[in-house]
């Protein structure tokens, strides 16, 4: 069963990738100045990567003949398992960012160390995706700063964006049966071992950039196990679309 | 674009920063454009995302556009006309033997 197991753990990073780089992509023709466009298209086209990689190495783990493709644009709501953190709407750019940092602080803390597993193709995925998350995090947290000791407008944003997005932080180091047999065996890296490392990147960012996490908040989750919040929903109809109306449509 | 005026609101205020890629050890920098940036750090990172997207380069310099102090298009004749009947100037008066690249 360790291949049922190794398909869904990589279809959880791969469907955090998948979504977060449509979260992104929504930004392109929209971004505040092109350079910044640019810069997320290019982070969006990284994780958009990163998620065929893991969406075909889950396809063929799970051993049913489902492709990368079948798996973006064939499943519904409740068979996604990203973190609710990814799906969560753009807002600003603030709330964009504060979003992507986040995020990016859990993927440079999880890359590393996953390319340590035991499963080489899962090995191999972590090795590439670790050096592009290292310049993820410079940039999404060079912006927290920016904006958090930047103008009292920028930094209401940031700070609205770290009130509004941190409940759903605690999802990143919630762990079931998946992850626990599967670090046991050493392919995947225990989510709980990464809470350490997440709070090393994340805390000084933040207490540069004059942001505080809002006090006595809840955790959100449930996003692994396919509840998600209202806006997944809406993501896939506009991103799934083509592929429902026209099964099997080529360029 | 010089304009270093800081208004607070969200007029595209940012300098412009011209950048300058390096293609390959051993070659010069090269001038490949310009972009706007709040300061030289995030102009590096956006140089990088801009121009260096498809693998052209493994060095990048960024300068401040106003930092540049240019010669005036005016001064043309002045400046660059009585180089034009130097023939002497010019290596044409012996072969370069084969083997001497980029000259």
């Amino acid at each position: 069963m360790a291949d049922a197991l190794t398909a869904a753990y990589a279809l959880r990073l791969g469907d955090d990738a998948l979504i977060l780089s449509h979260r992104l992509s929504e930004w392109v023709g929209h971004g505040p100045e092109l350079e910044e466009d640019i810069a997320l298209a290019n982070t969006a086209l990284d994780l958009l990567g990163q998620a065929r990689l893991l969406l075909a190495c889950a396809g063929e783990r799970e051993g049913r003949g489902r492709d990368e493709d079948a798996l973006a644009y064939g499943r519904d709501v409740l068979d996604f398992s990203n973190l609710l953190l990814v799906e969560q709407p753009n807002g600003d750019f603030a709330q964009t960012m504060m979003r992507q940092f986040l995020f990016d602080a859990y993927a440079v803390a999880l890359w590393p160390r996953l390319s340590a597993s035991r499963d080489e193709v899962l090995a191999g995925i972590a090795g590439k995706a670790a050096k592009e998350a290292a310049y993820h995090v410079e940039q999404s947290a060079a912006w927290v700063v920016r904006m958090g000791d930047g103008t009292e407008e920028s930094h209401d944003r940031a700070q609205a964006g770290l009130d509004l997005l941190w409940p759903y932080a605690g999802e990143i180091f919630e762990a079931d049966e998946v992850e626990a047999a599967l670090a046991e065996k050493g392919i995947a890296v225990a989510p709980s071992a990464l809470r350490e490392h997440w709070q090393a990147r994340v805390g000084p960012v933040l207490e540069e950039a004059g942001l505080a996490p809002p006090e006595g908040a809840g955790v959100r989750t449930g996003g692994r196990q396919g509840r998600h919040s209202e806006h997944l929903g809406h993501l896939l109809a506009e991103f799934q679309f083509m592929q429902r109306a026209y099964p099997g449509a080529r360029w | 674009m010089s304009d270093s005026d800081r208004s607070g609101g969200n007029e595209r205020d940012w300098p412009l920063f011209e950048v300058f890629i390096r293609a390959r050890t051993g070659l010069h920098h090269r001038h490949c454009g310009s972009l706007h940036a709040a300061d030289p750090e995030m102009a590096l990172a956006r140089a990088r995302d801009v121009y260096t997207r498809r693998g052209e380069g493994t060095s990048i310099w960024v300068v401040a556009s106003d930092r540049i102090f240019a010669s005036d298009p005016a001064d043309k004749d002045m400046l660059f006309e009585p180089a034009m009947s130097k023939v002497y100037r010019h290596p044409s008066f012996y072969d370069l033997p084969d083997d001497v690249e980029n000259m």
